[in-house]
């Protein structure tokens, strides 16, 4: 669409532009529907500065990582120095056995398989209390409701005492399990449902002989799909970034997500300061993909967003 | 509730203190029946932050196949392990050993989560292997008890860059006067002698324990707070001082324009702990060569007293079901010369056991440090170090109290002894709210 317009825009303008001249209290009612030149520029620099604001950290870690510990201190911190990238990667992954990779695969681990299976269990209890008339629906959805509000972290606490009293502590379950729980993806998944699967849909497949799960997985999944994938970026966001339930229920290291492996180096450079050119360029990478999956599914996800947002 | 529960718990805890005191004069023998050692093979839980201590433990673990060790690990203790520990304690699942910074242990001990080691073969008898000090550490001053087995510490000298006072012919300051002398002849050129930290609570702790002061004290029931005594209010006085005159730089420690005042010689002098060695030389690395060590400047010309900033011992918790074998492995780990090897590689431990500072590695010359024996000075400055300074059982929140005023002190917002006169007020607060006896 946009590609075409180039060459119709002058042509609108240049009668514009004389009129403006001669008399400019007609003129002006159809320039003012267009946003004047100061408000563009203005927006356009509000934007740009908060570019610049968020860009600028990720910027410095980009560069930070490159440099070897001497330059780091020495050497301009927003412009490159010799460029040891590479070998600062190598240092990292070889670092202590490589333990840095299985935190990376265990991050991958909680967040990928956490938020999978999350999001069929938030798909499925949505779809259930948009689609089914049970008594006490409204009360169920309710109590969903209310655990969005409940923060994950003063949920931290209580569910290691829990967890201790049945020995799960520090191993992969205690925080994958927790994992697994989205109210707002049930939410998401509620109020999406209702909209876009019609009723008579459902009632074709059951007509048609498919009983009520294989209706979800083969005709409801389908029309669902962008609120599931939202529901799916969301968690996968929100594991890779949990911090607290790891710190409190992991201490075996080969355990660790990536964020709490890099905050227990972090603590420590005060007296070990070699690590902290592992935990820059640890950061760096850690980052990467969070991009890539924000990258792929931003299509599917600014789509859910709006979807929820309007109805 | 809780209150009452950890008022009830900490009555329980003081009075077993006491009665053991009263008992353990009279007789070992009882004692000893409660840390037996376990037959058949033993399973022990450490958690540590240490990098590197896992290959240590493997040694032991080599050595003693019917005591196998298994490390577990997080990140420093304020930065969570801690509230992890005491988490860990309250699910009944703590792990045997656990490694608490010396200023952490009083918080522990007070919340009962600590197992008395004395009557563990062999614990008494390793109070002549470590370093005096950092046993009362680890004793809080009772003759027959043990809460944990000292590991590192962190004596405190004078870091300085030799080359800048040679070139500029100001000598090198053995008492806070001639520091002060110097500080101003040295902002003539330009510099600062030493960045004030305003973070670092710890280390105008170790300051005031050069002194000769105390923070705390405990007479076997009661706390008493004191960040405000004499010897503290002359040595904020003294900082107050060079602040005020700007004669000292502010920057935040542990950031980029910290390493970089280092680093650029703007910076002088550091009055830091053996482990700080390796700070310097990562955060400044175009000064090697040109720094050197000595003791501590003197209140009064000719006194021998120097501080110390950080150290950490090895507890055995409450619950652990093999005191004896925990604190046989707690023994080895921080005396024998090939753990102790380890861990001041790995991790630049500074040994808290008296055998630990003649290792060949704290013997030698360091490059950064123009081949000067620098740990020399370290281990005489640890012969030095008073027994008598006491942490109190709130560290974290003291620290965060006085913290504040100091940020805002450095600014100049505020006085150092207003600080710590609000870190007073907020310490017995705090003190009082977790229904810790305290004397107002």
């Amino acid at each position: 669409m946009s590609t075409v317009v180039p060459t119709p825009t002058p042509t609108v303008t240049v009668p514009d532009r004389p009129a403006r001249g001669i008399r400019p209290s007609t003129a002006k009612p159809p320039r003012a529907q267009r946003e004047s030149p100061f408000a563009r520029a203005g927006a356009m620099i509000v934007m740009a500065v908060f570019t610049l604001y968020f860009l600028v950290p990720v910027w410095w870690l980009l560069v930070a990582a490159t440099k070897d510990r001497a330059q780091f201190t020495g050497t301009n911190p927003l412009w490159f120095a010799d460029f040891s990238l590479f070998e600062n990667i190598g240092a990292l992954v070889s670092y202590r056995d490589g333990v840095y990779l299985k935190w990376m695969l265990n991050s991958a681990m909680y967040a990928g398989l956490g938020a999978l299976v999350g999001t069929i269990i938030a798909g499925m209890c949505g779809y259930a209390l948009a689609k089914y008339r049970f008594p006490g629906r409204e009360l169920i959805f309710n109590v969903v409701l209310g655990g969005v509000l409940v923060p994950a972290t003063a949920l931290a606490l209580p569910l290691f005492l829990i967890f201790s009293q049945i020995s799960l502590t520090n191993t992969f379950w205690s925080v994958f399990l927790p994992s697994l729980v989205s109210p707002f993806g049930v939410y998401l998944a509620r109020i999406y449902a209702s909209a876009s699967v019609p009723d008579e849909l459902i009632e074709a497949a059951r007509l048609d002989g498919a009983g009520e799960v294989r209706t979800f997985f083969t005709v409801s999944v389908r029309m669902m799909v962008p609120a599931l994938v939202t529901v799916f970026l969301f968690q996968f966001v929100a594991i890779w970034n949990n911090f607290f339930l790891p710190l409190i229920m992991l201490r075996d290291e080969t355990l660790f997500p990536v964020t709490l492996g890099l905050y227990g180096w972090n603590s420590q450079v005060n007296q070990i300061p070699e690590l902290r050119g592992y935990v820059l360029i640890g950061a760096l990478l850690s980052i990467i993909p969070l991009i890539i999956i924000f990258l792929l599914l931003q299509r599917f996800w600014r789509n859910g967003l709006s979807a929820g947002s309007v109805k | 509730m809780k209150k009452r529960a950890v008022a009830v718990a900490l009555l329980a805890a003081a009075s077993v203190a006491l009665t053991g005191c009263a008992t353990s004069t009279t007789s070992t023998g009882t004692a000893a029946g409660s840390c037996a050692p376990s037959t058949g093979k033993v399973d022990l839980s450490f958690t540590t932050w240490i990098p590197g201590m896992e290959d240590a433990v493997a040694v032991w673990n080599k050595e003693n196949p019917d005591i196998q060790v298994k490390v577990q690990t997080g990140p420093n203790g304020n930065g969570g392990t801690y509230q992890n520990f005491f988490n860990q304690l309250k699910a009944g699942n703590a792990p045997d050993l656990g490694q608490i910074e010396y200023d952490a242990l009083p918080n522990f001990r007070v919340q009962d989560g600590l197992t008395d080691l004395a009557s563990c073969a062999g614990v008494l008898d390793a109070k002549k292997d470590f370093v005096d000090w950092t046993w009362g550490q680890v004793n809080f001053g009772e003759d027959n008890a043990v809460y944990a087995i000292p590991q590192d510490a962190g004596p405190m000298a004078m870091f300085y860059r030799a080359d800048l006072f040679k070139a500029n012919n100001i000598a090198i300051p053995t008492t806070w006067a001639e520091y002060t002398a110097a500080a101003e002849k040295i902002r003539a050129t330009g510099g600062y002698i030493t960045n004030f930290s305003q973070s670092d609570i710890n280390q105008f702790a170790g300051l005031v324990w050069q002194a000769g002061g105390t923070w705390f004290k405990n007479d076997g029931t009661n706390w008493t707070v004191n960040l405000t005594d004499p010897t503290t209010a002359k040595v904020a006085a003294y900082w107050q001082d060079l602040i005020d005159r700007d004669l000292v730089s502010t920057n935040p420690p542990w950031t980029d324009e910290w390493n970089n005042a280092y680093n650029t010689g703007s910076d002088w002098t550091w009055n830091s702990a053996a482990w700080g060695a390796n700070s310097i030389a990562s955060g400044a690395p175009d000064t090697a060569g040109k720094w050197a060590v000595a003791a501590s400047p003197q209140w009064a010309a000719g006194d021998k007293a120097s501080g110390n900033w950080g150290g950490s011992s090895t507890a055995v918790f409450k619950g652990s079901k093999h005191p004896f074998e925990a604190a046989k492995f707690a023994l080895w780990l921080n005396t024998s010369d090939e753990a102790l090897t380890m861990l001041n590689k790995s991790a630049n431990l500074y040994p808290a056991a008296k055998s630990g500072l003649e290792l060949p590695a704290l013997k030698a010359g360091v490059d950064f440090y123009g081949g000067q024996a620098i740990y020399d000075v370290f281990a005489k400055a640890s012969a030095e170090v008073s027994p008598d300074f006491v942490w109190g059982p709130t560290m974290t929140q003291t620290y965060n109290d006085v913290s504040d005023g100091f940020k805002a002190a450095v600014t100049k917002k505020g006085t150092l002894i207003d600080a710590l006169k609000t870190g007073q007020t907020a310490t017995i607060a705090a003190m009082t709210a977790q229904s810790i006896p305290v004397n107002k």
